[in-house]
């Protein structure tokens, strides 16, 4: 028997996998959910700036540094980075105000772009990969075998979804993130600063940017102009989500990547669809839901 | 009157330097400048005028590119029905996404575009017809009576849309339709309320403006002799398209030209004196400095000039 082409003994196999691979879109997504979900920053060169992460995580690898480790400890140059980077999108276009839109899109398309072809001059086109203990072998239930990797990078994306949403909904100034998203004026109006907020939450975003950087190359191998497929999937979570939502975000990765699996494991369509599932559901979602699954 | 004299004089040089004895290499780089004088022209009628930034460029391109194929493949069309139906796949393309996408604003809808490239990609990734992912050798056709070889008439072929492309900007720029995309750029409400058919034209924008790319893209698999999925979509062609009215100006219809000149010819330098990878950086690295530094171009960079050298 089959189902949607997919013969009914694979389903399970496919929803499985699916589920895994949602958790690590969610994960490579939760950065552009806080800086274009929250802030309202056109952020196209987010997957970019991830895969900056994967880069010098294979960088410290080299060195013979965990990759998981190496995530974690390129988080705090990464905020750096962010609140630079902010202030300087900040400087240039939010602050100089109505025309802004047009050309901070094309900025962010600019800087991805540098960024891409920075790291093709530095690394060369091939694809890189990382190796450990965790990636290459697989648990293997019956006839079911799961990847470690992706059990890694399962296990990742929970721990940052949940710590997340529980600074955003939990802590002062995750308060005040959320409350800058809802409305800045009235916030002015309470003696906070709206820039330094948006400034350290533009921080977080590229933080987790780095950590999900270095997951994306514990999945699997990178090259630079990866970036580019990258940008349907993590818009895709997000505007699937509803803008802002961390929880939305997980359950919307889920949906992307129950969805990629299904067409990876149809016979029919394999691989070379694959890419299309993403971009085909954004769409979707930007003509008949925009404001997402669950919007604010 | 003197646009179109103007016009007239740089179509007869174009033949004339076509004739003449001129290094074969000035046509096939002149061919790209031409190429992005189009594509720039074309995404300033949406990106310019009404203020929607199209990041697919590349579909509209690759919609041109695979038409014109799929005509040469089945008939064997000449060239100029090529460009007719690539301009007429680009103007079909630009009305599905128009209908789709353009209820939607600023990041989204160029987020939008974006996904049709991918999508486009991978629907003739699929297509065994036009050679799926390895792509298809095409056999050049016999070159036309008065040019000596075919790069000298593609050349020739790409002046006159070039020309054509900027007569339409010009005219859509100066006429009721530019007014209407200006007041949609400023404030869509303000336009709506005030009886702008704002849909209606914003349509009419991404069609004309999806024709001009596909119309550019369908000379490119005979400059080549080759068609492949990955670099006929590639994001290249959508960031030149962009950063090429950004450099040169986006408010008047010389902007994108004069941007696409100095890009383009810079591109095609550093390619040959440099290397291929550093010229999709200078794009880049140009696109970020202007609209960081010159928010209005060289055109505008040339106004401030002027008022300063008058007072």
């Amino acid at each position: 028997m089959t189902i949607l082409g997919l013969p009914s003994e694979l389903w399970f196999e496919a929803v499985l996998f699916g589920v895994l691979l949602g958790c690590f879109y969610a994960a490579v997504s939760i950065g552009l959910s806080v800086s274009f979900g929250l802030l309202d920053v056109p952020n196209v060169a987010h997957p970019a700036v991830m895969i900056v992460g994967s880069y010098f995580t294979y960088v410290l690898w080299n060195r013979g540094v965990d990759p998981i480790l190496a995530g974690v400890m390129l988080m705090p140059a990464f905020f750096v980075a962010g609140v630079l980077l902010y202030r300087f999108y900040y400087e240039s276009f939010e602050k100089r105000g109505s025309e802004a839109g047009v050309r901070g899109l094309a900025f962010f398309f600019g800087v991805a772009f540098i960024i891409e072809i920075g790291l093709t001059l530095g690394f060369g086109v091939d694809q890189i990969s990382v190796q450990a203990a965790y990636i290459g072998s697989s648990w293997e239930i019956g006839d079911l075998r799961i990847p470690y990797r992706m059990l890694v990078a399962f296990g990742v994306a929970l721990v940052l979804t949940f710590s997340l949403s529980l600074y955003l909904s939990k802590t002062f100034t995750g308060r005040a993130i959320k409350a800058v998203a809802q409305d800045e004026p009235a916030l002015r109006l309470m003696g906070a600063n709206p820039v330094r907020i948006k400034q350290w939450a533009f921080g977080i975003a590229t933080a987790v940017s780095a950590l999900a950087g270095a997951m994306l190359i514990i999945v699997g191998p990178v090259d630079p102009s990866l970036d580019r497929v990258f940008i349907g999937r993590t818009f895709c979570v997000v505007v699937l989500a509803g803008l802002g939502s961390m929880t939305g975000t997980l359950a919307a990765g889920l949906i992307l990547g129950i969805a990629e699996s299904i067409v990876l494991m149809n016979p029919e369509l394999g691989a070379s669809w694959a890419p299309a599932v993403a971009f085909g559901l954004l769409l979707l979602v930007l003509g008949l839901r925009p404001q997402g699954l669950f919007g604010r | 009157m003197k646009f179109w004299l103007g016009a007239l004089g740089i179509a007869l040089v174009a033949a004339g330097v076509a004739m003449s004895g001129i290094n074969e290499y000035f046509f096939f780089a002149a061919f790209v400048v031409l190429t992005f004088v189009v594509l720039a022209t074309a995404w300033n009628i949406l990106g310019g005028y009404a203020g929607y930034v199209n990041f697919g460029t590349s579909a509209f391109f690759g919609a041109g590119a695979y038409a014109a194929v799929v005509l040469f493949q089945w008939l064997g069309a000449p060239l100029p029905a090529q460009i007719a139906a690539g301009a007429a796949m680009g103007a079909l393309l630009g009305f599905g996404v128009g209908v789709m996408t353009l209820r939607l604003r600023g990041i989204f809808f160029a987020i939008a575009t974006v996904a049709v490239v991918f999508i486009m990609e991978t629907l003739m990734i699929n297509w065994r017809y036009v050679g799926g992912a390895t792509g298809l050798q095409l056999q050049r056709p016999e070159v036309m009576a008065p040019f000596a070889t075919y790069a000298r008439m593609l050349f020739f072929f790409l002046t006159l849309m070039a020309i054509g492309a900027v007569a339409i900007a010009r005219y859509i720029q100066t006429s009721w339709i530019g007014r209407g995309l200006r007041a949609i750029r400023d404030s869509e409400e303000a336009a709506e309320a005030n009886g702008v058919p704002t849909l209606r034209l914003k349509l009419v924008a991404c069609v004309v403006s999806g024709a001009l790319m596909g119309a550019a893209g369908a000379p490119m698999p005979m400059y080549l002799s080759f068609i492949e999925p990955a670099s006929t979509f590639s994001l290249n062609w959508a960031i030149g398209a962009l950063a090429a009215p950004m450099i040169g100006g986006t408010i008047h219809w010389l902007g994108p030209v004069l941007g696409a000149i100095v890009l383009a010819s810079l591109q095609q330098i550093v390619t040959v004196t440099i290397s291929g990878e550093i010229n999709v950086l200078v794009v880049g690295v140009l696109l970020v400095l202007f609209v960081v530094l010159a928010p209005d171009g060289i055109l505008g960079l040339f106004k401030r000039w002027l008022k300063r050298s008058s007072r």
